[in-house]
């Protein structure tokens, strides 16, 4: 594929980033993006902003942070839903010919709203949403199941939860960095069952923003460019009871395709690192199956023998993941720059030795729809 | 915090956005909400093309993109798929916790249903477990014509 990502900027994620509005994050984040190109906003010719009208608490919440990303005059468009999937689309107008570079933001300030009364809002008015169900319980619904048919327990997922928040201790821009042992996860309050607040990520602010440019483009900057090699993305049914909520369909369909484009037979021997969507613990052990890595049912054994440590086989989440900040819209556009800076070795102490790798996004309640982006040093 | 502001108040903006909507059922759930009222029976409607009932019934099958077409009476009774209860008082529950949601496969429906499991000590709750709908003794043309799917074990 043509295109690479040539810059990247987040802001650290935190509880209540409250020296910020939405356009200050932005600010920030894209002025890191277009210092790590090492080229200038005239350079960038088309932009796409990433978030959500309900968390940000305004309608057209994507021009709030226009002045920010200098779209004034410029060709700029929007996605509502998580940023790997407005990186996407902004893939797809670099790669159209149109355009020679897309910036792409995501934002959100989980700090000014409160996320159970957003996330109810996500469910269906007329069958669903007067029960009272959020993310948390739907997703609890979710675990509980893929727990009772895959045999996965409380232990393993309590380990998603050990080893994403002590890799944090080493990403500066982590919100949860924390040494904690499987029984302090399972003595965690129980928010809903199966799950702890320690399997629960925490609500979050921040902004990530990435540049994209075409190869043409690529060859005229300074900037070190991190290959895309493929991208899909797919969704599965609107309703959690009409889907089978043990498998990953969506997943697995958007990771086929995705290999397919980068040349991919073998992802668990040709994969490097993954940062995957691990809104709640189960879910990382539930997305390493969809995305091929491991066997049906066996990611948590697999995460037992430590393959997945930052020192392991395949390392997921070397960053921490979402359980260590949880910005949501933003997040999936974090796992792509994280992954940008591991191909980069630009990671600092949470380096790990990576060629290729997979940054994964997540739209809708219970993984409805996933985004699977492959990239790679090599062109 | 420091002195991030260097001296500045930091001035914080609190409100609140609270927008009345009338959000039009459509036909589909509209009778299917009549009928728990009027009759406390339960509907589904079938796929004519992949033949699976949905219940809740909807207009347009998620799996074939066709048009449901035949009403066929479901339930009461149906299998509990999957569960949660909920202990922390999360600010969308409209009641007291513990609050334990069921996704409920209603007798002859192919899909599930999301809704409330009582009526049982919530430490006895059970995958696969056979439930049953409960009908509210006051009700209106809603999913909370049915109070909560009780366990029959």
């Amino acid at each position: 594929m043509d295109a690479a990502i040539i810059g990247i900027g987040m802001t650290t994620i935190e509880k209540n980033k409250i020296a910020c509005n939405y356009a200050d994050l932005a600010w920030e984040a894209v002025n890191k993006a277009l210092a790590d190109a090492s080229i200038t906003i005239d350079d960038i010719d088309n932009v796409i902003t990433t978030s959500s009208d309900f968390w940000d608490g305004r309608t057209i919440s994507c021009m709030a942070v226009g002045d920010a990303c200098a779209l004034r005059h410029k060709n700029c468009s929007a996605v509502e839903g998580d940023g790997t999937f407005g990186a996407a689309y902004g893939l797809s107008r670099t790669l159209s010919g149109d355009y020679k570079t897309t910036l792409v933001t995501a934002h959100s300030k989980g700090s000014e709203s409160i996320s159970s009364i957003i996330t109810n809002a996500a469910f269906d008015p007329i069958y669903e949403r007067s029960l009272g169900l959020d993310m948390i319980s739907a997703s609890a619904i979710q675990a509980k199941q893929y727990m009772n048919v895959t045999g996965t327990t409380s232990e393993q997922l309590a380990l998603v939860s050990c080893k994403n928040h002590k890799n944090a201790k080493d990403n500066p821009y982590a919100q949860l960095p924390m040494d904690i042992t499987v029984n302090d996860v399972l003595n965690s309050e129980m928010i809903a069952e199966p799950l702890h607040k320690l399997d629960c990520s925490p609500v979050s602010d921040g902004c990530c923003a990435i540049i994209i440019a075409n190869a043409d483009f690529v060859k005229k900057v300074k900037a070190k460019p991190v290959w895309i090699k493929g991208v899909a993305f797919c969704s599965d049914a609107y309703f959690m009871g009409d889907r089978d909520l043990t498998k990953t369909i969506a997943l697995e369909n958007a990771a086929k395709k995705a290999y397919v484009m980068a040349g991919i037979t073998n992802p668990e021997n040709e994969i490097d690192i993954a940062e995957i969507y691990d809104a709640f613990t189960y879910q990382e052990l539930m997305w390493i199956e969809g995305l091929g890595l491991a066997e049906y049912g066996n990611a948590g054994k697999l995460l037992e023998k430590g393959i997945f440590n930052r020192d392991g086989k395949l390392p997921v989440n070397p960053s921490g993941g979402l359980l260590s900040g949880h910005p949501v819209i933003a997040a999936g556009l974090y796992r792509i720059a994280e992954i940008v800076l591991q191909i980069r070795e630009e990671a600092g102490a949470r380096q790990v030795n990576a060629k290729r790798g997979i940054a994964h996004g997540v739209n809708g309640i219970c993984g409805q729809s996933h985004c699977v982006w492959i990239l790679d040093k090599e062109k | 915090m420091g002195n991030i502001f260097y001296g500045i108040e930091p001035s914080v903006y609190k409100s609140q956005i609270n927008v009345p909507y009338q959000w039009w059922a459509g036909e589909t759930a509209s009778k299917f909400f009549m009928v728990l009222r009027d009759d406390k029976k339960i509907l589904g409607k079938q796929c004519p093309r992949c033949g699976k009932v949905y219940c809740p019934p909807k207009k347009t099958c998620p799996s074939c993109f066709t048009e449901t077409n035949s009403w066929k009476e479901v339930g009461p009774k149906g299998k509990l798929i999957s569960y949660t209860i909920v202990l922390r008082q999360l600010a969308a529950l409209q009641k007291k916790v513990p609050v334990a949601f069921g996704l409920i496969c209603i007798d002859g429906a192919d899909n599930a249903m999301l809704h409330y499991i009582g009526d049982v000590d919530v430490n006895n709750i059970t995958i696969g477990m056979e439930v049953e709908a409960v009908f509210a003794d006051d009700r209106n043309a809603t999913i909370n014509a049915i109070s909560h799917f009780k366990p029959l074990t």
